[in-house]
């Protein structure tokens, strides 16, 4: 078994590695069944009902445990059935949360449609400013959620800044790590109390399933977590369990990959003409570069980007695209491409939309492992049939 | 234990510290060795693994054998069974088999030099004349596919025995749950598991069972030699398949009962081919040798124009090869499923050019009868029309 300061390829294919029991089975069974047969009234081995736990399913809680440096992690049907698990064990009515306000539009919606029915109160604020994440706590307040990179803006939160205002507050700090994983971003280490994931992402790796997961150090949470877990049923189910672990092995290989690959893209798109801005922590010319570099191994695979465009326009290229594909979600193998402000942020108010920067011709690629060459070529195309492509002028773009 | 009970009480992980309700699914290539020198009982999911044990050790006690083993097909199964043969050594079958295994026989294992002889095995004394000193495997179904004539399996084991020959008999047709074959003297049982044992459409799948130990040897050495083992998400479907078996089939023959009644007492049908009819050829053999007729039954028309037409105008029967499943199928073997028949077997066996079988799901019998009804109906009409130049 490695060790704890095993480099994390090693921990990606070996951390937390369960043996089958029995037969030494180098990839861990698929226990596809609902019941286990007790021994005797009240004597069973650890496991009887598949909504309370799952061999499969706890083979991957410790190997995903193994590369947040923490005990098994705790893993759901999604990864919004994390997130309500997180605020449903933390929060009751009358408590208070603080969120990014550069975040999933899910978990918006989650506080705007469900929490605030039940009386959770919520800020989402700038937590890129450590002064207003210090304004927006009260008594009240219980949790403190950021996502770093934001999505879609990739607008980062300085975690170590985050973590002391919170505890100060005696509140716990969750930290949305979809984007960067713990191959890329350490939050326990820089002072986090809960890392957030959804296993659909990166994780996973090949857009196979959907899933989430939620890590912390600290037993009684994990125990908290389990407990609202089995009472609404959330648990991840096994087979889905299984296709994450088989992914969870080839991570770091991929993110290198994407990181690459995703690199290349930016550079283009910043050269390109009908580009307003790129959002990628990989750019010098982006804001947080020095917090990028100091928080975060690699820059991930994300790359937002703003056209000189209206909405018609970004629509009209995504239309026109033939290898990259049109779809939400993000992190698998294949090269997506989205729309926020009329997909994945749709659903919030077009000031607040405008007001955390996605404008009307604001695109996400997430770019994937086919050759940069070749989702290049696609992007010019389509930004040559929306009529916006690269003028006579322009230097072909060296790739490697 | 009586079969119904066996269906589902096993145990479906011998050894699992879990103890889970349902067999689990060890998608793995390979089990790591405790050491260089010694390994478990699994080392490479070609030679065994943890799911297919379970599933064959089932199929072997359902069937009445001691060992099990389970292929990616059918035809993986027949001709892992096939390859027990040597240079010289020929096979003995019957007329009426399913199109694949003739192709096999006439023009697979020629090319290792292997004959094989067609005769009907209903004529046991004709049949008994076909034997010679290099026949070395007899090979029979039992209802036959598709024409439904019923084989005296104990005499032919009999027969066989009393040659040198092993039996192999395909019960697809039937599961062992109608018929245990190696209870009449069968050497081999093999069957498509994706007909009646896995029941859903959703696998392709066959199986050995025997009972004699030298044999189970001999298939096991050569599973793994050959590498044709069901994969293990197979595996796992196909134990959940075989649960229902006794419900499906009990429904499935009902179904069929009364479809056959309906269609005898049609005037638009020529003749109705179903062992479970009283009076039908073979129906007191069946009767001593399996417990049911099945659910899959052959009708003629007297004519080619209307079976198409009729085949075409159903619209609860799935048009499709392969039988056994739980959704009704329909077909034109002629043009189907035995359209792999070398011509001059083909031509020596006269299938009946209109001939439509039906292999019955579990749907309400009355739907599948109003159904027929109605496309018999459209089917007259249609081939007349068609007829017209």
């Amino acid at each position: 078994m490695p060790t704890r300061s095993s480099d994390v390829s090693t921990l990606a294919i070996h951390g937390g590695r369960t043996l089958d029991p029995q037969t030494s089975s180098l990839i861990f069974p698929l226990y596809q069944t609902g019941i286990f047969v007790h021994d005797a009234v009240g004597v069973d081995k650890g496991y009887s009902y598949s909504r309370v736990s799952n061999p499969t399913v706890d083979a991957l809680e410790k190997a995903l445990g193994a590369l947040e440096g923490t005990p098994p992690a705790v893993c759901f049907r999604t990864g919004m059935a994390a997130t309500t698990t997180l605020f449903l064990s933390l929060l009751k009515a009358g408590d208070h949360a603080v969120l990014s306000e550069v975040v999933y539009g899910g978990t918006i919606r989650l506080f705007r449609e469900v929490l605030d029915h039940l009386g959770v109160k919520s800020s989402f604020v700038d937590t890129s400013d450590l002064q207003a994440v210090e304004s927006a706590m009260t008594p009240a307040t219980r949790i403190v959620f950021v996502e770093t990179p934001g999505n879609p803006t990739l607008k980062l939160t300085d975690i170590a800044g985050v973590a002391p205002i919170a505890k100060r507050h005696g509140c716990l700090l969750a930290v949305d790590n979809t984007f960067l994983t713990p191959v890329l971003q350490k939050p326990f280490e820089l002072g986090a109390d809960i890392s957030v994931l959804s296993t659909t992402k990166y994780i996973d790796g090949h857009n196979a399933t959907v899933g989430g997961s939620l890590a912390a150090r600290d037993e009684v949470l994990l125990e908290r977590f389990r407990l609202i877990r089995k009472t609404i049923g959330a648990i991840q189910a096994p087979f889905d369990a299984w296709l994450t672990l088989q992914g969870v092995k080839t991570l770091p290989a991929r993110l290198r990959l994407h990181c690459e690959n995703a690199a290349v893209i930016a550079r283009w798109l910043e050269a390109h003409p009908a580009v307003a801005r790129v959002y990628f922590p990989g750019l010098d010319s982006f804001p947080q570069k020095a917090l990028a570099e100091r928080q975060q191994s690699g820059p991930g695979g994300i790359v937002s980007f703003e056209l000189k465009a209206p909405s018609e326009t970004a629509i009209k290229m995504l239309n026109s695209l033939k290898l990259c594909l049109r779809a939400e979600s993000l992190g698998g193998l294949e090269t997506l491409l989205t729309h926020p402000p009329s997909t994945t942020h749709a659903d919030l108010d077009p000031e607040y939309r405008r007001r955390i920067g996605i404008s009307d011709g604001f695109i996400r690629i997430s770019v994937g492992l086919e050759s940069a060459r070749d989702i290049i070529a696609d992007l010019e195309q389509a930004f040559a049939e929306a009529g916006i492509g690269a003028h006579a002028q322009e230097e072909p773009h060296e790739v490697r | 234990m009586k079969f119904a009970s066996k269906l589902v009480h096993y145990d479906p992980a011998p050894g699992d510290p879990f103890r889970p309700m349902s067999t689990p699914i060890y998608q793995t290539a390979t089990f790591e060795q405790q050491n260089v020198d010694s390994r478990g009982e699994y080392d490479y999911s070609r030679s065994g693994n943890p799911t297919r044990h379970v599933l064959e050790e089932q199929l072997a006690s359902l069937e009445n054998g001691t060992r099990g083993f389970c292929f990616s097909s059918g035809m993986a199964a027949i001709a892992n069974v096939a390859r027990l043969l040597r240079t010289g050594d020929e096979i003995l079958a019957d007329t009426d088999l399913y199109g694949g295994t003739c192709r096999l026989f006439s023009r697979v294992l020629d090319r290792s030099g292997i004959s094989v002889r067609y005769a009907d095995a209903g004529d046991l004394q004709s049949f008994a004349a076909m034997f010679t000193p290099r026949t070395k495997l007899v090979f029979i179904e039992s209802p036959t596919n598709p024409l439904l004539r019923i084989i005296d399996i104990a005499a032919v084991a009999d027969l066989a025995h009393r040659n040198g020959a092993w039996l192999c008999v395909d019960n697809s047709l039937m599961s062992p749950y109608l018929q245990t074959p190696l209870d009449f003297g069968a050497d081999f049982v093999i069957h498509s598991a994706t007909k009646f044992l896995g029941g859903h459409s959703d696998l392709t799948g066959g199986a050995v069972v025997v009972k004699d130990a030298s044999l189970a040897k001999q298939i096991r050495f050569l599973l793994n030699a050959e590498g044709s083992a069901l994969g293990p998400f197979d595996c796992f479907l196909l134990l959940r398949g075989l649960k229902t078996l006794k419900l499906r089939i009990d429904t499935q023959q009902r179904n069929a009962a009364a479809i056959a009644q309906f269609l005898q007492n049609d005037p638009r049908i020529k003749q109705v081919l179903y062992p479970g009819l009283d009076g039908s050829a073979g129906n007191q053999l069946q009767r001593a040798q399996a417990r049911g007729a099945g659910s899959v039954l052959c009708v003629t028309t007297d004519s080619v124009a209307v079976s198409k037409a009729l085949v075409d105008a159903v619209r609860m029967f799935h048009i499709c090869v392969s039988f056994g499943s739980v959704h009704s199928t329909i077909s034109l073997p002629g043009r189907m499923s035995h359209a792999s028949l070398p011509p001059e077997i083909a031509a020596a066996r006269a299938l009946p050019p209109d001939l439509v079988r039906i292999s019955v799901g579990i749907e309400d019998a009355d739907d599948l009868i109003e159904d027929l009804s109605e496309a018999l109906s459209k089917a007259r009409p249609a081939a007349r029309s068609a007829d017209i130049p």
